[in-house]
């Protein structure tokens, strides 16, 4: 894993660096430039939900862009219950839900639950420490990209984010119950790809 | 309660605070190969979590377009906002006019009202 260098160069007074919190706090006074600093500090990271749910590297640079301009509508009604970072996730799932519609009808793609949508295009990947964790990963992050974009939505919003199933729902346009159903589908489909047997002998992650 | 019916319970037993039925609770307990399974559930999500400290670096550029978008969508506003502006200045002129003559209209009508007639 790389750590990505966030930038701290947003000062008012040449002093230390102001806080996210301070950053966010600016950008809702109408502040442009704090928040292109909050742009620059997770555009990575919302990059990379981006592409996890969206499945390709064109579509998820255009939720990127198309996130922080709702974000930058939105912001003077970001209350600051839930942290900048997860206000930011709910923004993206919903960009990249409504995303995902549009292509699918353009390119009549299936999004049904059945289909098994694989997914060849994929940015570096980061290294990893060990290469068992490597391994572990690497097979992860494949599996999770050949599910069906259903499924991968709530998978990766809930058991890599750790988004609530009631904002899962709500931004993804479907009941809770149906978020849980697809969240175990997702799961057995996982555990299945992960640890299949093949002549008795279990594949380790 | 057999290993086929509690199989199909773990991919949603697995999360924590979920509400679990006693006997499933009872059979997974007293059963290795459903202990295994439910391990098998918590090895992935534990490398779940770890999926989201792994990030993906965009292609060049990727920040560079979002903050130019960014401007140009403030440009826009800014350029509405101004329109508007001053639409209401000029709305605001031709109301403020048209107040300012019928207030001088009545005072003239009032004023040739209480001037003294001379007897002729």
């Amino acid at each position: 894993m790389t750590s990505v260098a966030q930038s701290n160069r947003y000062r008012y007074d040449g002093s230390d660096p102001l806080s996210q919190e301070e950053l966010v706090a600016a950008a809702r006074d109408g502040d442009q430039q704090a928040f292109e600093e909050l742009v620059r500090q997770t555009y990575v990271a919302t990059y990379t939900l981006a592409y996890r749910l969206t499945g390709n590297e064109e579509d998820a640079r255009d939720v990127v862009q198309e996130t922080y301009l709702r974000a930058w509508k939105a912001i003077r009604r970001f209350r600051g219950d839930a942290q900048f970072s997860t206000w930011l996730y709910r923004i993206t799932a919903n960009t990249s839900s409504s995303m995902t519609q549009r292509r699918s009808r353009n390119r009549a793609d299936s999004l049904d639950d059945q289909g098994s949508e694989v997914i060849d295009e994929r940015p570096f990947a980061n290294p990893e420490a060990s290469s068992e964790a490597s391994a572990l990963h690497q097979r992860l992050s494949e599996a999770v990209a050949e599910l069906p974009p259903k499924l991968r939505a709530i998978v990766i919003l809930k058991d890599v984010y750790d988004l609530p199933h009631e904002a899962i729902a709500e931004e993804l346009g479907i009941s809770v119950a149906a978020a849980k159903v697809r969240l175990h589908r997702a799961r057995k489909r996982l555990r299945d790809v992960l640890f299949e047997e093949r002549g008795g002998v279990a594949r380790a992650v | 309660m057999r290993c086929e019916d509690v199989a199909l319970i773990l991919p949603r037993a697995v999360d924590v605070g979920e509400p679990v039925d006693e006997s499933v609770q009872h059979h997974v307990n007293s059963c290795l190969t459903c202990q295994a399974e439910l391990a098998k559930y918590h090895k992935l999500l534990k490398a779940l979590r770890t999926m989201r400290h792994q990030l993906l670096i965009p292609a060049p550029g990727t920040l560079a377009m979002t903050l130019a978008a960014l401007q140009e969508s403030q440009e826009r506003r800014a350029i509405r906002s101004l329109v508007t502006g001053r639409r209401g200045a000029y709305l605001g002129a031709i109301g403020g006019a048209a107040v300012a003559a019928g207030a001088a209209a009545a005072a003239v009508a009032l004023a040739r009202r209480r001037a003294p007639r001379l007897a002729g």
